[in-house]
């Protein structure tokens, strides 16, 4: 795999990133572009085509899939590259995920507009996800102080991973206080209750698992793939309270299955997750399954996900260090998850959880909003069986 | 006689059914600007008192929506009081070469055989407007709107207001104030002018609009007077609309009327377009059965029309009284008024600008953009907002009927404030609305401050023009919290 440095890269294009994480990704699996039989490139908006890869990379007809599926682009890059060589079709293939956002001058994430007849919301993701901490508040009985240091403590532990990692935007550790003196952007949520906006690319190679040890003596095994497309129920549907994501639960009791998980908890060493907003992440330790629901609050503030934790969640820092080029995210997760089960990390990023015998990593992508979204799930492990 | 505008309308007119008013709607926009603020700010102009002032996202074509929602709810509007018409006048309107009324059409859901006309760019086109309503034959849908600002520490802003009125005009037993006679006096002369485009008129001399006003409605009054075959003792209550409050007092003080009804000027402003309307509402909501209206218009010469209100009266409630709009309005900062009106620019948050609206897509949807109308799945009720073909379980797809939601209530599930996302007015209040007997929308809510906001709060829909982009008003709806 490879994977650039996560910043403001004002210097670089989407072409220049593309090469460097790709160039890395060759390099790391020892194989030559030409070995290469088909290309998935997953970009949400910064290009358009198999072009613009075949054009960065001067591929050499070679067939080539642009892929987007909102925030889970560069995931559903790997999903599609690998079904694609379970079917047969091809040996060996590259994904690469990149996207160039502070190219547009403005904050956030801005979509595309697409031609409609102006009666859609026109909410910021702030906005939209700010509304989980009044109704999980509400709904579990946590007051707004515990629901405020459990959302800070997300941050600082996010910070204080990123902060050991040369890769990440974000590089230095913040105090529960700075989380909570920033300035309000939506609803309750502050600047550090907030992802940052990044450009990057992450790219990785992909072959059958029984070709694997062709190309290296460290292979990570691809153990569950799982994706689901919301139907925008929770939009309309008055019994939806904010406090859960339905695609997102129902998409772990599918990658659980596939990978023959029966107890997450007890059995996920690691997990990159999509902490787009701190009451995401909250969230998302339910919809997981790592705690009971009502009780991710308590399991936060006892540092069960901390990097010492006994499940560590986002070792890298995060969506909230690493910032969020869409297209390049899940991929960035996932290398996170190569590196800590082939126990490539810096010492001081490395967590306890493998050594104590768990084996799977898992890495989750959403896009979209409360109530509207995709979800994908990905079990990585270090072990063919 | 009987069928359009003459000079003066006389008994002859009813010798048919009864004709008359029907039903009336006032809308009030939500805030007030103290005008004790303006010197303060900018170092003249103001004054006493309050003005009403549109919200950001209103014009008088969302504002004449409001009015027009509020006069069908008190008219059997389903059977035998269905407007057949619809004129809609402002000196202010949103469009230029495309009809302004049409929008107020599809808001109300009107039958696309009923057609929809704009009056034309002038106080006087509202009286025209309901003077050829009364003097014709059917059922006719007035809406008469305007917002009226000036440049910051002028007359006009301080004494201006925003305001819209609207009438159902026809005949029959529902009749609650009945036409008995008008006439008009036509002047050509330099009094108010503004070319379009402009964003203030121009007055010439105050005094010499007066001098000219002045005689023209008292000629007007004394040939409306004969029209109707009444002598002016027999007028209860005379309501002007005039350019000032100033010429407006010294008409009603010459005609002899028992009582002059408050032409709102001290608290609402002069409401240009919109104030013959607003005018004959306040007389409407203070009349009893019996008495004698008459309606002075001083624009661009004079116009009186006189009614006797009847019997049914007495039973009329109207759907929102201007009495009770007065008391739930709020207050607003001298500078938000100038931003809101464009006098001032204000940094807008760094997100893009909206696109503009899809001309075809919105044609596709204008029972959901304009009138608010959802779908109910036939078999297990699901509301569906937007309205979708298909039912929640994807199995049946086309079984599906009308949600028309424009006048359901409902219930804040819960709600934020978004402080970064592109508004002409940020921060963006924002709620997920669960609408009384399902529906569940995730929707802004506008007229609203945050602390007033709770997880419960009630919630109506309100027509709102949510930016311009392209030069195409975006028009869709917002909810408000329900107040009074």
């Amino acid at each position: 795999m490879g994977c650039t440095n996560f910043v403001e890269n004002w210097g670089a294009s989407l072409d220049d990133m593309m090469i460097d994480a790709a160039n890395e990704a060759y390099a790391s699996a020892g194989v030559n572009k030409d070995d290469v039989d088909a290309y998935w490139f997953g970009t949400a908006q910064s290009a358009m085509s198999g072009i613009a890869l075949a054009r960065a990379l001067q591929l050499q007809n070679k067939p080539v899939t642009r892929v987007e599926n909102y925030c889970a682009t560069g995931s559903e890059a790997l999903r599609q590259a690998s079904y694609a060589l379970a079917s047969g079709a091809y040996d060996l293939c590259m994904v690469v995920g990149a996207e160039k956002v502070k190219d547009t001058g403005f904050q956030g994430l801005n979509a595309n507009p697409i031609p409609n007849d102006g009666t859609a919301r026109t909410l910021t993701a702030a906005a939209m996800f700010s509304m989980i901490v009044p109704a999980y508040g509400n709904k579990y009985g946590v007051d707004e102080e515990t629901m405020r240091a459990a959302l800070s403590h997300i941050a600082v532990k996010n910070h204080y991973n990123g902060a050991r990692n040369s890769r990440a935007q974000f590089r230095k550790e913040i105090t529960v206080e700075t989380v909570e003196k920033a300035p309000k952007m939506a609803g309750t949520l502050g600047l550090f209750d907030c992802a940052g906006v990044a450009d990057g690319s992450a790219a990785a190679i992909v072959c059958r698992a029984e070709d694997a040890h062709k190309y290296t003596d460290k292979p990570i095994y691809v153990k569950a793939l799982s994706f689901i497309a919301g139907n925008g129920g929770g939009l309309t549907d008055p019994n939806y309270d904010y406090t859960t994501f339905p695609e997102i639960a129902a998409c772990a009791v599918d990658a659980y299955a596939q990978a023959g998980v029966t107890n997450a908890r007890e059995q996920v060493a690691m997990a990159e997750v999509h902490d787009c907003f701190t009451p995401t992440e909250l969230l998302l330790m339910e919809d997981l399954q790592f705690s009971a629901r009502g009780t991710a609050w308590r399991d936060v503030l006892d540092g069960v996900f901390d990097l010492d934790g006994e499940l560590p969640v986002n070792p890298d820092g995060g969506l909230k260090s690493f910032g969020h080029p869409t297209g390049a995210s899940g991929l960035r997760m996932m290398f996170e998850a190569f590196l800590q089960l082939r126990g490539e990390v810096p010492e001081e990023r490395k967590i306890h959880s493998l050594a104590e015998g768990r084996k799977l990593a898992l890495t989750h992508n959403l896009g979209g909003y409360p109530g509207e979204m995709v979800s994908f799930i990905s079990l990585l492990g270090a072990e063919l069986d | 006689m009987g069928h359009g505008i003459a000079a003066a309308d006389g008994p002859s007119v009813t010798v048919g059914p009864m004709r008359g008013i029907i039903s009336w709607g006032a809308y009030l926009p939500y805030r007030r600007l103290d005008k004790s603020q303006i010197s303060v700010f900018i170092g003249q102009g103001g004054g006493r008192g309050t003005r009403a002032v549109a919200s950001f996202d209103e014009d008088t074509t969302s504002m004449g929506v409001e009015a027009a929602r509020l006069a069908l709810r008190g008219a059997d509007v389903s059977g035998a009081s269905a407007p057949e018409v619809v004129l809609f006048g402002t000196a202010l309107p949103a469009y230029a070469d495309k009809t302004n009324a049409t929008a107020i059409h599809a808001a109300l859901r009107l039958p696309a055989e009923v057609p929809a006309f704009d009056m034309g760019a002038s106080v006087g086109s509202t009286a025209g407007a309901l003077r050829l309503a009364l003097s014709t034959v059917g059922n006719r849908l007035v809406v008469t709107s305007d917002m009226r600002t000036g440049l910051a520490g002028s007359a006009d802003e301080a004494n201006g207001g925003d305001a819209a009125a609207a009438f159902v005009i026809g005949e029959g037993d529902g009749v609650v104030a009945e036409y008995i006679g008008g006439a008009s006096i036509t002047e050509e002369f330099i009094d108010r002018w503004r070319s379009p485009g402009d964003i203030r008129s121009k007055v010439w001399d105050d005094k010499f609009s007066e001098l000219t006003y002045v005689p023209a409605g008292r000629q007007a009054y004394k040939n409306a007077l004969e029209a109707a075959g009444l002598s002016a003792d027999q007028i209860d209550l005379v309501a002007v609309a005039a350019p000032t409050a100033r010429i407006g007092s010294a008409l009603a003080s010459k005609v002899g009327a028992a009582k002059v009804v408050d032409d709102l000027t001290a608290t609402i402003g002069c409401t240009g377009a919109a104030q013959p309307g607003l005018v004959l509402a306040n007389a409407l909501e203070n009349a009893e059965p019996g008495q004698t209206i008459a309606l002075v218009v001083l624009a661009d010469g004079a116009d009186v029309m006189i009614l006797r209100t009847t019997p049914a009266i007495a039973k009329h409630t109207p759907a929102r009284s201007i009495a009770s709009q007065l008391e739930s309005g709020a207050p607003l900062a001298y500078g938000r008024f100038l931003s809101w009106r464009g006098m001032i620019n204000v940094e807008p948050p760094r997100r893009p600008e909206p696109a503009r609206p899809s001309g075809t897509a919105a044609a596709r949807t204008t029972d959901w953009k304009f009138g608010f109308v959802g779908s109910r799945d036939s078999q297990t009720g699901d509301v569906f907002l937007p309205p979708m073909r298909v039912s929640s379980d994807g199995q049946r797809t086309d079984q599906m009927e009308d949600a028309p939601m424009a006048d359901v209530q409902g219930t804040i599930a819960t709600f934020t404030v978004d402080r970064m996302a592109y508004s002409p007015s940020p921060p963006i209040i924002f709620a997920v609305v669960d609408f009384d007997g399902g529906g569940r929308l995730p929707i802004e809510l506008t007229d609203t401050d945050l602390e007033e906001v709770a997880i419960g709060g009630r919630v109506e829909m309100t027509f709102r023009r949510l930016f311009t982009a392209d030069g195409i008003h975006n028009y869709f709806w917002k909810g408000k919290l329900i107040r009074g």
